[in-house]
């Protein structure tokens, strides 16, 4: 398969760009709802315009409701969602948590998948355990309990945690805590008694949550898949969601790449376009290679996604880490370029910086994944 | 071409290559003797590399994507792409190098007549003349239209006179393609693309000794030497027009990038730390560089590969291939930095039998040309700020 966009493709990449240009723009959905300290961080009108665009559901089955589409499809719509700085729980509830569902059961797929492509429920995951990204270890324990299962332990960075409708939530059914095996995932309804938000407003004015399970019992219908078999949907989840956060970067790092290019053609000093000096010049175009290798490496990890290719777990980290590279410079560069002004918040070019710290951070950062492409190698 | 017969051409090629690449063919590249040059003094290092370069011929695939009467196999871009993934699967060598097939090829299958393709293009593909690039001289490096190499017109040739430097292999090869002034008075119209015999009385070379310690470079110089305007019916002795030959040139120029950018990031199919690893324990932060380059490199061989995609489509911006040699040629060089601190000591050595006669340290210095020739990384960036974000100024 070529590494461009087929037709299709490219035509649903003019839908996103415009869509998200207009309706998804950093003064209608960032600025707007940041300034009105929005609890949940993103708006639901959007939302809603979302899922008639069929974006909620571009990844759920079309026997589910959905468009059944794929990651590379996806990754287009995160794009344009990076380029914009558009809130919305599209990686979180269209993503990961289509495809952990993509893994359960008739009823359960009932149960949740309606809402998400409808776009009245909002669903977030619920994985990390401390400040840093370490799935292999899952400390959070669901014994055994009647006919169903008793939930303890807490849970951090819960992207929007507070406003879900429902989470999915990695779990130990046994074994101890770095084990591969004996991890369930678990649908968590909001109104589950014994859990509990401390909701965090972060850097990029997203809202997350510690979130807290307290002995929260659930039946057995909130087990997505087998018990004890979770790990492999994490893992498909996690390469879902690394990849299409690896796409968002590239969004991000466009964006902040664009607007530093023109106000490099805008800008005078010394009588002449700053734009003009051969020292801004090459780090420009330094910063467009490194641009333009991490869309390319994203676009082949999400190839691979789609293909369910070997490689597509070490190409979702090669992809995660190298846009965080890019996407890092792009950032600070354009920070620095835009000199003073760039300090202010008038200004939009430090909302990217903003939004590429948290990004950053989502499911491993470039040092996590540097050492998973080392581990994979062999070394 | 429907996806079925791309799958039954990937089965006929799998099979072709299984029947003909004999196993020592299979091996990694490990210096420029590995791989045929072709020309009239050409040698075989081996039975085993005779037998792939024929084969290869026969088939058309020295040059698989050339048309058929022109010495290729005509494969369709899609075809070429299975071809040459089906060849690095079982690490094929390629059966045949050389500045022909690479650089003066893809200008006269643009800009030649018909007369010069049946002619040279046969030439090239089957291996038997061997040509090298007159295009830097001693005063025109970055600044290359400068060049002072002059052709005096004589009505049906030009006595040609001056030096060309950085002429690859220009000892071992047949013919030259070579930049000429025709014309004093106008900069960037007044060259001339010649083509002419490296025999011819009054061309001579002296190699160059590299801080490699190795010679794949030349001075050559034209003392006197007739160029014919024409070597035949529809032949003419140059490639375009007269006077145009800087099109030719910056048409080749783009061509060079796209093969050094191609060479960038070395050993496509192994991470640099699982090789250095199997050589011994990396300190901590060594291990982290190479991780860290490993993701660089895994990162760049997406984007040749979807420039190759694009390019093949018409797609991408036309300056491309600048990103790509600038990013490809630093990565090399980074590379060959982390092999040096993996190897340690022994890495040092300049002419032990265990490292083949200071292979480690000799590649090492070799790549860092990679970013000075085929045009600098710092004109890279300014062709990149010029043509493609379109940055104001000079």
């Amino acid at each position: 398969m070529p590494l461009y966009h087929d037709d299709d493709q490219a035509m649903l990449a003019d839908t996103a760009s415009q869509f998200m240009g207009e309706e998804g723009a950093i003064g209608k959905q960032l600025r707007h709802w940041r300034d009105r300290d929005c609890k949940d961080g993103f708006g639901h009108d959007l939302w809603k315009q979302m899922a008639e665009m069929g974006f909620t559901g571009m990844l759920v089955g079309e026997d589910d409701g959905g468009l059944g589409m794929g990651q590379v499809e996806a990754n287009i719509v995160l794009e344009e969602i990076g380029r914009n700085l558009t809130p919305s729980p599209f990686l979180a509830s269209s993503v990961l948590a289509a495809t952990a569902l993509k893994h359960a059961d008739g009823a359960v797929r009932e149960r949740w998948l309606p809402g998400l492509v409808s776009g009245d429920h909002v669903y977030s995951v619920a994985l990390d355990e401390g400040p840093k990204h370490r799935p292999e270890k899952i400390a959070a324990k669901a014994e055994k309990s009647g006919n169903g299962f008793r939930l303890t332990g807490s849970k951090d960075f819960v992207i929007h945690g507070a406003s879900a409708d429902m989470l999915i939530v990695a779990a130990r059914t046994s074994g101890s805590d770095s084990d591969a095996d004996g991890v369930t995932l678990f649908a968590v309804p909001k109104d589950a008694a014994n859990m509990s938000h401390e909701a965090v407003r972060l850097v990029d004015s997203s809202m997350a949550t510690h979130t807290k399970f307290d002995g929260v019992e659930l039946d057995g219908d909130a087990v997505i898949g087998e018990v004890d078999g979770g790990r492999e949907i994490l893992n498909a989840m996690l390469r879902a969601g690394r990849v299409g956060a690896a796409a968002e970067g590239v969004g991000v790092a466009r964006g902040a790449m664009d607007m530093t290019v023109d106000y490099l053609k805008q800008r005078k000093q010394f009588g002449q376009l700053i734009g003009e000096f051969q020292a801004l010049q090459h780090r420009a175009a330094h910063l467009y290679s490194e641009v333009e290798i991490a869309k390319a490496v994203t676009i082949k990890a999400a190839q691979l996604v789609d293909g369910g290719s070997e490689k597509a777990d070490l190409m979702a980290s090669v992809a995660k880490a190298k846009v965080a590279k890019a996407a890092g410079l792009a950032v600070r560069e354009g920070v620095q370029m835009h000199g003073g002004i760039g300090m202010t918040d008038e200004y939009d070019i430090g909302l990217y910086m903003k939004r590429d710290r948290a990004l950053q951070e989502f499911l491993g950062d470039q040092y996590y994944h540097a050492g998973r492409v080392a581990e994979l190698s062999g070394y | 071409m429907a996806e079925t017969d791309l799958e039954s051409f990937r089965a006929e090629a799998r099979e072709w290559l299984e029947a003909n690449c004999p196993p020592e063919m299979r091996e990694p590249v490990r210096d420029e003797g590995d791989v045929y040059w072709g020309g009239r003094n050409g040698s075989f290092k081996n039975d085993a590399q005779k037998a792939w370069f024929e084969a290869c011929r026969d088939k058309g695939y020295t040059v698989p994507e050339w048309p058929k009467p022109y010495g290729g196999a005509g494969l369709s871009p899609a075809e070429g792409k299975i071809l040459r993934q089906e060849m690095a699967r079982i690490n094929a060598r390629p059966p045949l190098s050389s500045f022909g097939i690479w650089m003066l090829g893809p200008a006269l299958l643009h800009f030649g007549t018909e007369g010069q393709k049946q002619k040279f293009l046969n030439e090239i593909a089957r291996g038997e003349i061997r040509w090298c690039q007159g295009y830097s001289e001693p005063g025109s490096g970055s600044d290359l239209v400068s060049m002072q190499t002059y052709g005096e017109d004589k009505g049906d040739h030009w006595i040609v006179n001056g030096q060309k430097i950085w002429t690859s292999y220009a000892d071992e090869a047949d013919w030259i393609f070579c930049l000429v002034r025709t014309d004093k008075e106008n900069k960037y119209q007044g060259i001339t693309f010649m083509l002419f015999d490296m025999a011819n009385e009054g061309v001579s070379t002296k190699p160059i000794k590299l801080i490699s310690g190795y010679s794949p470079f030349c001075e050559t110089f034209m003392d006197d030497v007739m160029v014919p305007k024409s070597y035949g019916e529809d032949i003419p002795g140059y490639v375009g027009e007269i006077n145009r030959g800087w099109d030719v040139a910056k048409y080749l120029l783009g061509h060079e990038r796209e093969m050094i950018s191609a060479t960038g990031g070395g050993d496509r199919a192994s991470s640099l730390g699982a090789v250095s690893a199997r050589q011994g324990e990396l300190d901590p932060v060594l291990r982290a560089e190479m991780a860290m380059f490993d993701v660089d490199a895994l990162s760049f061989t997406a984007m040749s590969e979807k420039f190759m995609d694009e390019l093949k489509a018409n797609k991408g911006h036309p300056a491309q291939p600048n990103m790509l040699k600038y990013a490809g040629t630093e990565l090399n060089k980074r590379r060959h930095e982390l092999i040096m601190a993996a190897g340690g000591s022994r890495a040092l050595e300049w002419e032990s039998e265990e490292t083949q006669g200071g292979k480690t340290a000799r590649g090492w210095l070799r790549t860092k040309a990679n970013s000075i020739e085929g045009g600098t990384s710092e004109v890279m960036l300014n062709v990149i700020s010029k043509r493609i974000l379109e940055l104001p100024g000079s």
